[in-house]
């Protein structure tokens, strides 16, 4: 079950012809997807193109009904693999994923898909997760296009034209029998807009067909000859196809403006941004009507040499505006003018920078520096408020008092308990090499547990510990999450660890769901879904590739966890040792608890709610709490001893009662400022003579202390 | 040429309900006759850190005489935004740190709860940013603001801060939209419609009002905020004890509030005798003193705090009172008439336990590793349910010891410290005022139990060694003050070892 339920948006997937779809970029592309006629769907979720995934998954029946077959595969590479349905069929099929790091992991079946060719249309759809908001590394899907010779689409951040663009991407695979990516910046994936839909088609070739008439063909196999053969077809035929393509179905867009001496060459992602610094900088008005004529490339691989010859051809220069690095479109460009003996000069990382994200008021800079050089002519007030180059309020001061907020663990998190406990572990026997991995667990390299040497990848977490195996005092600890065990942790971490006989510790965290990106579901997950086989055991997997030594414990039972912890570390036992440490997502277990919990006090049963508190008058504002868990709900409040002015420790309401605040008081001889109550909700007679009793008793005794107090008011 | 579109742009933390905020304009506008664009960077930052979305309006009319589609931006730009919301204080600053708050085009509506940064929260003392520097900076910097607390509101009304903030939105009429609109679209959102709406309907009005309190409010619940002192009443409670609020009136004006309340402290924690005894303390130093007397107040506020030290039967003491029970009740929001358990996580060590019985027995345990092998067994987590009979009376009983403290193992220990510390500042304050006034503010170190209470014991000893030697140098108070700091920098004591490594001497 995922974070997110798509149940609304799912409705507008069955628009027809002439209906208005209003929604997030993402989810226009699933659309398109219906009315391209695609026969099968794959991928692996990761912002920015979770959605992608989570409305396909709540669409089943509208899947069933077309026919369409979808998987929430096991990894980027499964996905990629999945498109080998398309090489010898005219099946239409589509794949989606977080590029880059979804991109390497596919590229060993994407190189092959490519060199074999395909009939039926191939699309991959990246969200490119590079500039703010980015998790990853930051690097360009670019080159896996041209390492592959496959062809890029980077269309306009408007959603009639992303979707005229996954359209063509299906022609134009099919056009070049190869396979195309579509790429979607962060922005683009969430932007808000509207299309007028198209009726969905049932894929007119079907899997069935495929299977009852099985066709085979040599020359389309991975081996040599027909590789050489495959290499030499790319070049003499599917790229001038492509190239063909691109021209004559006018994929990228001409604009013309009043200046014939001078002009600008842009992805088309950037197109909105572009228009916007063109407007701020007085050259274009808010319709994009432009000074400077625009030569927008929504297919960035392969480029169209006849077109930037007839766009350069008479220019005195051209401005590339390029995103990322390196500038593999400036590089190509200027290969295609020298060789055409265009002598426009062309300019691009000079004016802008190699690297970083093209915002609008970095592109607005670059424009002002490019006009001055190239165009001072055309230079005129600018219509709009310029940015006041030197701000009102003094940064320095500003930052002193704007502390920077990273991301955590959520409230209740069952991880944090977990690394609570390693962190008293490492009070005790001192640091340790950890190697971490990618997931809600990677937040336990920022405060307040700093805990992490290195992060390989999904899943690589203990294969990144490979090179620590030895025979020495000290174990090396690597931790991966379920969603990177079942992605490929288990073959790539532990059977390696098995076969080449480690002998150290792997911490599997089991939270039930790939939860950081959204609470999908994956083979461990307990939740019912009909259509998916959930409940495969992760230690019994563990145990399958040979592990001897596998450990469970509830990340919530810190003692336990940490006695575990110990064994694993100091065991005299050789060879790699699993610890499973289980907790589900809360995220998700609230969504799942708290109806049934209302409707349970509505039908007038028992419930009991827990939650935790500080007592601010025993509490003396160390905060070794906070640093021991560092819940969202666990935060400070102002001091109310006139006498202290350190802020005390103070649970907010948006505490869930996990009861890691107990814990950590117990496992660390912390304080005893925390406490626990317990409401009770439609209390048994029991509970009220119960309650009324001990009312009595305890009010007696405290009314006497309270007198006796009384007696020296001073 | 036209106007351009409108330019709205949300800062809110992961769990704020921006997304719904954003979904709700995006309605609004629509049904108003605008073309709306909103886009976001949610990525990992939905896991509590702070979210953009940014958003953008063109009226649909004049998009239809143009007879094209305006082209919309993805991204803020600085200096080209009509309006910022924020809602929290910090991410409110945040938007002027990325330069989007422009003082002569925004109007600034932000929230001025605060909701505390890992970095503020892990601090061993004090980490919390200056709120009022921040909120003088905000007003500075927006062309219009509007700053209230919405957090309050949105709770006052059982209704959640997205609802405050669209509420802000409509008074404050950035937007041409029609209340009505407003107030459908989260109608037909139709969750918590009633609720939203009051909550929506108050922001309105707040804003209508242009409220901006020179958050005297955000300013006073801040942890960063100090200490008011109150005015000394002329006539003790109880008669009996006239006495010493007369010693205390006879204190410099300046010790007198801090006194007062030590004073009462100590009756609190002990009984008069006690107080008369912190108040001798104290006179002893103020015969030391002279205007301006910070002396005698930094040593009266440490000694209150270091003479009620939180022993065992402190904490029964305080755990057990009506009071506590009350504001329980009030904290976890339970109805009147809620029934509610309470339970405590304690966990004695051989010390805690040693530290409550007679000095001689405390010291005979604590010397015997057999002994306290033994009583080992009867430490370790306990969970006290406080609001049984016999959880309460474990406590009870144990907060009535109070009767026999003066004798505990812990009294004497902490006695001859506390005599000690102020025999050091009474031998300092003749010659090195100011370094006896450092090491009167050092015994904040010491606080809290177990490990940490430790830790601090050991940062203000080590400082305690150096005392001696600071008062041969002319900067000796300064660079105990440094020292101070440095031990509250971290919780290995990395950064007070460099400093005293730094000065060289005894380890």
């Amino acid at each position: 079950m995922a974070e997110r339920s798509f149940a609304k948006e799912v409705k507008s997937l069955r628009l027809g012809a002439g209906a208005e779809f209003r929604g997030e970029g993402i989810l226009a592309v699933t659309k398109a997807l219906l009315q391209s006629g695609v026969a099968y769907v794959g991928g692996y979720q990761g912002a920015p193109i979770s959605h992608l995934m989570d409305v396909l998954s709540d669409a089943e029946d509208i899947l069933t009904e077309l026919g369409v077959h979808f998987e929430a595969s096991a990894s980027e590479a499964t996905a990629a693999a999945t498109l080998a349905a398309s090489i010898n069929y005219p099946l239409r099929g589509a794949v989606t994923w977080k590029s880059t790091v979804g991109t390497n992991v596919a590229s060993d079946a994407l190189a092959n898909l490519a060199s074999a060719g395909v009939k039926g249309g191939a699309l991959i759809i990246v969200g490119e997760d590079y500039g703010e908001g980015a998790s990853i590394m930051q690097e360009r899907t670019h080159a896996f296009a041209m390492k592959s010779q496959m062809w890029l689409l980077d269309p306009r951040p408007h959603l009639p034209e992303i979707v005229r663009a996954v359209e063509q991407a299906f022609e134009l695979s099919e056009a070049s029998n190869t396979p195309v990516m579509l790429m979607l910046r962060i922005r683009a994936c969430h932007v808000y807009g509207r299309f007028t839909a198209k009726d969905n088609r049932r894929p007119a070739f079907s899997a069935d067909d495929a299977l009852n008439a099985p066709i085979r063909d040599y020359g389309r196999i991975i081996l040599p000859p027909s590789t050489y053969a495959q290499e030499r077809e790319k070049i003499q035929q599917r790229l001038p196809a492509a190239i063909r393509f691109i021209a004559e179905r006018g994929l990228n867009d001409f604009i013309d403006g009043e200046s014939d001496d001078v002009g600008i060459v842009l992805e088309g992602g950037l197109y909105n941004n572009v228009l916007r610094a063109l407007q701020l900088v007085g050259l274009a008005d808010t319709y994009g009507a432009t000074k400077i004529p625009l030569y927008v490339l929504n297919a960035t691989y392969p480029l169209v040499p006849g077109e930037w010859v007839r766009f350069c051809g008479g220019k005195r220069a051209v401005l590339v505006i390029e995103e990322g690095q390196p500038e593999f479109i400036e590089q190509a460009a200027s290969q295609i003018l020298r060789r055409h003996d265009i002598q426009a000069r062309l300019l691009g990382k000079d004016m802008l920078p190699m690297h970083g994200e093209y915002t609008v008021d970095v592109i607005r800079k670059g424009l002002k520096e490019f006009i001055g050089h190239w165009a001072p002519e055309l230079r005129r007030e600018p219509r709009v408020a310029q940015v006041r180059e030197a701000p009102l309020v003094p940064a320095e001061r500003l930052a002193a008092v704007v502390p920077p907020r990273p991301s955590g663990l959520c409230t209740g998190c069952p991880e944090r308990p977990f690394f609570s406990a390693m962190k008293l572990l490492q009070r005790e026997i001192g640091p340790l090499h950890i190697s971490a991995d990618i997931g809600c667990h990677s937040f336990a390299t920022l405060p307040p547990f700093n805990m992490g040497n290195s992060i390989m990848g999904y899943g690589l977490g203990p294969a990144g510990a490979s090179a620590f195996h030895h025979e020495g005092e000290r174990r090396a600890v690597s931790i991966m999450g379920d969603g990177g065990f079942w992605h490929n942790g288990l073959t790539s971490g532990i059977g390696n660890a098995v076969f080449n006989r480690h002998d150290d510790v792997t911490i599997i965290i089991d939270n039930n769901y790939s939860a950081a990106t959204g609470g999908q579901d994956i083979p461990s997950s307990r939740g019912a879904n009909e259509h998916r086989q959930g409940n495969n055991s992760i230690a019994d997997a563990v145990r399958g590739v040979g592990v001897k030594w596998v450990r469970s414990t509830s990340t919530y039972d810190i003692p336990q966890t940490l006695k575990i912890l110990r064994e694993a570390l100091t065991t005299p036992f050789k060879g790699p040792k699993v610890i499973v440490a289980e907790g589900e997502c809360q995220l998700n277990r609230q969504r799942r608890v708290r109806p049934l919990m209302k409707k349970a006090i509505q039908e007038g049963k028992r419930v009991v709610r827990e939650r935790f508190g500080v007592d601010p008058d025993t509490c003396t504002g160390d905060h070794s709490c906070i640093r021991l868990s560092g819940c969202p709900s666990l935060t400070i409040k102002k001091n109310p001893d006139p006498l202290r002015t350190d802020p005390v420790a103070h649970v907010d309401n948006s505490c869930v009662g996990c009861g890691v605040c107990g814990e950590v008081a117990h496992a660390a001889v912390l304080c005893p400022s925390f406490y626990r109550a317990e409401l009770i909700y439609n209390p048994t007679r029991w509970d009220r003579l119960l309650a009324r009793v001990r009312g009595a008793i305890i009010g007696t005794l405290q009314r006497r202390s309270e007198r006796k107090r009384l007696r020296f008011a001073l | 040429m036209t106007t351009g579109p409108i330019k709205l742009c949300v800062a809110a933390l992961g769990g704020q309900g921006g997304g719904v905020l954003t979904d709700w304009l995006i309605e609004i506008a629509e049904e108003e006759g605008y073309l709306a664009q909103s886009t976001s960077v949610p990525g990992v930052a939905q896991r509590t850190g702070a979210t953009i979305y940014y958003l953008e309006f063109f009226p649909r009319a004049e998009a239809e005489r143009a007879g094209r589609e305006p082209i919309m931006a993805l991204m803020p730009v600085p200096g080209d935004v009509d309006c910022v919301v924020a809602s929290e204080l910090v991410e409110a600053g945040r938007a002027i740190q990325r330069g989007l708050v422009d003082p002569e085009k925004t109007t600034l509506i932000a929230s001025s709860h605060r909701s505390y940064s890992i970095f503020e929260k892990i601090a061993l003392g004090q980490g919390a940013a200056n709120e009022a520097e921040l909120t003088e900076l905000i007003r500075r910097q927006a062309k219009r603001l509007i700053l209230f607390d919405m957090n309050a509101v949105a709770e006052q009304h059982h209704s959640v801060i997205s609802s405050v903030l669209l509420g802000a939105l409509c008074g404050s009429g950035v937007l041409p939209f029609r209340r009505q609109a407003f107030e459908a679209a989260i109608r037909k959102s139709g969750i918590a419609v009633e609720t939203n709406l009051a909550a929506f309907a108050d922001a309105c009005r707040r804003a209508q009002e242009g409220e901006d309190p020179v958050s005297s409010d955000a300013a006073s619940n801040s942890p960063a905020a100090g200490n008011a002192a109150g005015g000394i009443p002329a006539q003790a409670r109880s008669p009996r004890l006239q006495p010493l609020l007369d010693r205390i009136r006879r204190l410099p004006e300046a010790a007198q509030a801090t006194a007062l309340e030590g004073a009462r402290r100590a009756i609190d924690y002990q009984d008069p005798e006690y107080a008369a005894l912190y108040l001798s303390r104290v006179e002893r130093i103020g015969r030391l003193d002279a205007s301006p007397w910070t002396l005698i107040e930094a040593v009266a506020r440490s000694l209150a705090l270091w003479m009620t030290f939180e022993d065992t039967i402190r904490v029964a003491d305080l755990k057990t009172r009506a009071t506590r029970f009350a504001r329980v009740r009030e904290e976890i929001r339970a109805e009147p008439d809620r029934l509610f358990g309470i339970t405590e996580f304690m966990k004695p060590r051989v010390a805690e336990i040693a530290g409550t019985l007679p000095a001689a027995v405390g010291a005979w345990v604590l010397g015997s590793p057999r002994v306290s092998r033994w009583l080992g067994w009867a430490t370790g987590g306990k969970r006290i349910r406080t609001n049984t009979v016999g959880g309460f009376l474990l406590l009870y009983t144990l907060g009535g010891l109070k009767r026999w403290r003066r004798g505990t193992h812990r009294y004497v220990e902490e006695s001859s410290r506390i005599e000690d510390w102020l025999g050091r500042i009474e031998r300092l304050a003749p010659g090195h005022y100011d370094l006896a006034v450092e090491l009167a503010r050092a015994q904040r170190l010491v606080k809290g139990y177990g490990e940490t209470h430790e830790r601090g014991w050991k940062s203000f000893t080590a400082l305690l060694a150096r005392v001696e030697a600071l008062a041969a140098r002319a900067d000796g108070a300064a660079v105990l003050a440094r020292l101070h700091e440095a031990a509250l920098a971290d919780e290995e004591g990395k950064t007070l070892a460099k400093e005293l490594a730094a000065l060289g001497g005894p380890e």
